[in-house]
């Protein structure tokens, strides 16, 4: 049943967003410490386990399959919801600051990518 | 009249479903008659997102976009934490797990770099730009981290509300350039596999940038840049209000 495997993202999801939120009160700060990264794990375990006791059925993928395809419409719709005002409102400075940061981190991207390959 | 608002109102949700069909369908017109479909569709559609936001902002003098519109508060909801979340752990389905772990050191090397190297490049600019109080340099460069990690370091070291609104300025600005830039940058920097994609969750962090940066390359890539770039901001606010903010301490 979809529903089935909705709940799964579900549980999945939370229980990532709980060990992230216990994980950030145990160092002391007031974020979520990569919640969605340990949900994606637990989701990533369940999909890579198929036993006599567990198996995610077709129509159980549906339903997360689902999820994973609205991603980017709902990428859209975080983008139209955006503060772009206060971005350009920002001045010289917080502009400077940011296109800094994102070219040089882009130009760091296969660098660090090409690493490991290279030893 | 007065009704068909009303229905759209109380409806919002699916109103916002349509919104972003029509923006969607619309950003592929574009992509295939204007840029013969070399400006990828869902590039197109974040951009476009972000222009209805930008004139959204001018006509409602708020802060949250297209969703201070009345008729449109349900892309508020659509495009929330809660949704984006639930969707970006979706990604995951499928994803390879010795991909993961072979890319893992790399991943991590680049969450710890990509965080000193944003924080020391806003600092930079706001060195140059003559602030020379460490908490304002702090908090400048903890706002180029990501725009959490601005207000939780400034408030954590007792910066000015000024200093705070700029720093969130930063991060702002770095997370809608990431969106909009990293589909012209991809194949240049290699941006095709899970390694990189990784690596380039580390190394950018903020979660709304890199979810929509690789959602317009390629969303295979997806879940590899969400598993690194949602640990980003927690280092950041690890690092930047204790060994960041002596470092900047000491030398000022």
């Amino acid at each position: 049943m979809v529903i089935y495997g909705i709940a799964l993202l579900g549980i999945c999801t939370l229980i990532g967003l709980i060990a992230g939120q216990l994980l950030g009160s145990w160092f002391g700060i007031d974020a979520n410490v990569g919640g969605i990264g340990i949900a994606m794990l637990l989701l990533m375990y369940f999909s890579n386990t198929s036993n006599a006791h567990f198996k995610i059925g077709d129509m159980s993928e549906k339903g997360i399959t689902f999820w994973s395809m609205i991603y980017i419409p709902i990428v859209v719709a975080m983008a139209s919801k955006q503060n772009v005002i206060g971005a350009i409102d920002g001045g010289l400075m917080a502009l400077l600051a940011g296109i800094f940061a994102v070219l040089v981190s882009f130009i760091f991207i296969p660098i660090i990518s090409n690493f490991e390959k290279n030893k | 009249m007065n009704s068909f608002e009303d229905i759209l109102i109380t409806n919002n949700l699916i109103t916002a479903f349509v919104f972003v069909g029509l923006t969607v369908y619309f950003a592929y017109f574009i992509s295939e008659k204007l840029t013969n479909g070399r400006f990828h569709g869902s590039a197109v559609a974040i951009i476009l997102g972000l222009i209805f936001a930008y004139f959204a902002g001018t006509l409602t003098g708020g802060e949250k976009g297209v969703a201070d519109i009345a008729i449109l508060s349900g892309v508020g909801i659509l495009g929330g934490s809660m949704l984006r979340d639930f969707a970006i752990v979706a990604t995951a389905y499928g994803a390879n797990f010795s991909d993961l772990k072979s890319s893992g050191k790399a991943g991590i090397f680049s969450l710890f770099f990509g965080v000193i190297l944003s924080f020391s490049l806003g600092a930079i600019v706001a060195i140059a730009f003559g602030y020379d109080d460490p908490k304002d340099i702090t908090t400048i460069g903890a706002g180029t981290v990501t725009f959490v990690v601005g207000p939780v370091s400034g408030s954590a070291i007792g910066a000015s509300s000024e200093v705070i609104a700029l720093s969130i300025a930063a991060g702002l600005v770095k997370s809608i350039l990431v969106m909009t830039t990293t589909p012209l940058f991809a194949k240049r920097i290699g941006l095709d596999n899970p390694k990189s994609a990784m690596v380039f969750g580390g190394l950018m962090g903020t979660n709304s940038g890199v979810a929509a940066g690789l959602a317009a390359v390629d969303p295979k890539l997806v879940p590899y840049g969400a598993m690194t770039a949602t640990f980003y901001t927690a280092v950041g606010c690890l690092l930047v209000p204790s060994v960041l903010f002596l470092l900047i301490d000491l030398m000022f």
